[in-house]
């Protein structure tokens, strides 16, 4: 009796066309939603890991890790005298005004790095090398910076080329490969000096300790004894992930306008089908009240009304799903929009289309449950 | 000799109603009913009179109120609306007004339908399917959609779904009256053979008075009751005052 019941699903290509459109909207929406939120959120942690730190030491009122108040000098040398630490180096971040070759100036985000281990330094690089940002004036910058400040130039940026970073020329030296900044700012690594050289004058410029435990310590130990001893706020890398996470759900609108568009995707999702498949059942109300008369049992006409609502919603999720996919394909190697596509996202997506599926069916299950088989015989 | 003549379906004293209070609408009246094997059975009666209410009981596609069936020597009284349902599926036969044929599918998984119901196999469902068909005289209609055949030729499909799973009771209400009076006559025809068959009887429901001639007993219904039931000589007089 079920292949029957998909070619009466199929039949009806109107409304069975409704059926798998509104599930495949719904399921396109719940993903590529929650692929794009996830990705705005590894965004806001991509600072972390551009860094590869594993302690981070920031000011006590520090809230999230894209957030920078100033250091006192002297606090590294607290932090390296804490029972536990390897060792603990200055770091300086700060967003800055870069003049591109046009003229335009271009917001870039500056990294000082400790001059003499390089500590914090870019995950990969693409071209030049590391070790000469020791040189006076020298930079290293990534590929969006690249894009940015190749403005007005025939060729892209490349190595030897120079730009103004407040007033002041910057060779590049480098090239490197990073994840791209919450904030969306081109990164521009130099040194720790260097930066303060580019940075406008303020009372404190340490902006943060990177910092390493002692082998044989964990990182939450000695995060705990730093901050325990210093005053200063210590995290893990990990743990630094996790309260910038939460601080832009707590103190952003972003959660909440992604939450109401995946919801509004199930809502959809919900009436579209629900209304299509209900009116489908309506319509076929005397076709199921003889298929009643001849012996058929509720039990089988609700299982094959199951397996039209699941079809439909399997068909649904997977043109919901591949479209997504294709987004992402599509999107990744520009990297705009931020786009994660992660298993438990299709894993809920596909548990919001089995109870859309489930409730689609149940209106019509309901309906054939309480239809008595002799409506076959009234005109 | 003379086989002895087993009843089909036996109907005592029941009653059936419907709506409450000032809209109770009482359909059947303590209707008394029989049919035996190898009858072709015409109900005929004004519009209202309980005939249709008397075919549905009898297939036990209505609940009833008081009073006893018995078909094909199975006391429906006895039987949970879940055995009613297998017996329906196992013994009985239907054929409908407007065909009721599923129109998304062909002529051939129309007909396999009570044989699927019946736990056939798909193949061999299909099989049967297509020699009933042909027995109907459409056998290069099988991978038709019934919209794309006549009434007649739906009537005809539909008559084969009825006898696929070889009931012993053929229920059909009004199965001429969509049809001109040749088809009328064809279909008339392989019910009549149908009804002929051992075991087998056919309960027709009409307000046709052109298949008169085909019954073997014609009950006529007035106001939920019996009003009367002939056959032999009187019905043939019957049948000859209507032509």
């Amino acid at each position: 009796m079920f292949h029957l019941a998909l070619k009466m699903l199929m039949g009806d290509r109107a409304k069975y066309i409704m059926l798998v459109g509104g599930l495949t909207f719904s399921a396109l929406l719940m993903t590529q939603q929650t692929a794009v939120f996830q990705g705005l959120l590894s965004w806001t942690t991509s600072h972390l890991r551009n860094m590869r730190a594993p302690l981070w030491v920031v000011e006590a009122h520090v809230d999230y890790a894209n957030e920078t108040k100033p250091l006192r000098d002297t606090d590294v040398n607290r932090v390296r005298s804490v029972k536990g630490v390897d060792f603990a180096v200055p770091m300086y971040q700060g967003i800055l005004k870069a003049r591109a070759f046009d003229g335009s100036d271009k917001q870039v985000m500056i990294i000082g790095l400790h001059g003499a281990t390089l500590f914090g330094r870019p995950p990969q690089m693409l071209a030049g090398n590391l070790e000469t940002l020791r040189l006076p004036n020298t930079v290293v910058i990534d590929e969006l910076g690249v894009q940015r400040l190749s403005a007005g130039r025939k060729k892209p940026i490349g190595l030897g080329d120079t730009f103004e970073i407040n007033d002041r020329e910057a060779r590049v030296v480098g090239i490197c490969r990073t994840e791209r900044h919450f904030f969306g700012y081109p990164y521009v690594f130099t040194s720790y000096d260097q930066a303060l050289q580019y940075a406008p004058r303020q009372r404190k410029m340490l902006s943060l300790i990177l910092a390493s435990p002692r082998p044989g310590v964990t990182p939450a130990e000695a995060a705990r004894r730093i901050s325990a001893e210093t005053g200063l706020k210590a995290y893990t890398s990990d743990e630094f992930a996790k309260v910038t996470v939460a601080y832009i759900w707590k103190n952003t609108g972003i959660p909440m306008s992604f939450m109401t568009t995946i919801i509004l995707g199930f809502i959809v999702g919900v009436a579209v089908s629900g209304q299509t498949f209900y009116s489908f059942v309506l319509e076929n109300l005397r076709h199921l009240g003889a298929l009643k008369a001849m012996g058929a049992s509720t039990w089988t006409l609700a299982r094959m009304l199951l397996l039209q609502a699941f079809t439909a919603g399997f068909i649904g999720y997977g043109m919901g799903v591949g479209i997504t996919a294709a987004f992402g394909f599509a999107v990744l190697p520009g990297g705009q929009p931020p786009f994660v596509l992660e298993a438990a996202s299709l894993i809920r997506t596909a548990v919001a289309i089995v109870i859309i599926c489930f409730f689609a069916a149940l209106l019509g299950i309901r309906k054939v449950a309480k239809l008595e088989p002799a409506v076959v015989f009234r005109g | 000799m003379k086989s002895e003549i087993k009843p089909a379906v036996t109907v005592s004293g029941v009653t059936k109603s419907f709506g409450s209070g000032d809209s109770r609408t009482v359909a059947l009246k303590g209707t008394d009913f029989g049919t035996d094997e190898g009858e072709l059975h015409l109900v005929v009666g004004p519009s209202g009179c309980g005939k249709t209410t008397l075919l549905s009981v009898v297939a036990g596609t209505l609940k009833w109120d008081a009073g006893d069936i018995e078909v094909l020597g199975t006391k429906l009284n006895g039987l949970s609306p879940a055995e009613i349902t297998a017996f329906r599926g196992r013994h009985i036969g239907f054929i409908f007004q407007q065909f009721n044929l599923i129109p998304t599918l062909s002529c051939v998984e129309n007909v396999s339908v009570p044989l699927l119901l019946n736990g056939a196999k798909r193949a061999a469902a299909e099989k049967k399917a297509a020699e009933l068909l042909a027995l109907v005289g459409l056998a290069d209609k099988g991978r038709k959609r019934p919209t794309e055949l006549s009434g007649g030729q739906q009537q005809r499909v539909a008559i084969a779904r009825a006898l696929s799973h070889e009931p012993r009771l053929l229920i059909c209400d009004e199965p001429t009256s969509a049809l001109d009076s040749e088809t009328g006559h064809q279909i008339m025809d392989l019910l009549s053979t149908a009804a002929r068959s051992p075991g087998r009887c056919v309960i027709i429901v009409t307000h046709d008075p052109r298949i008169y001639g085909y019954a073997d007993r014609i009950t006529a219904m007035e106001d939920g009751r019996l009003k009367h039931v002939l056959s032999g000589d009187p019905l043939k007089q019957f049948v000859q005052s209507h032509r």
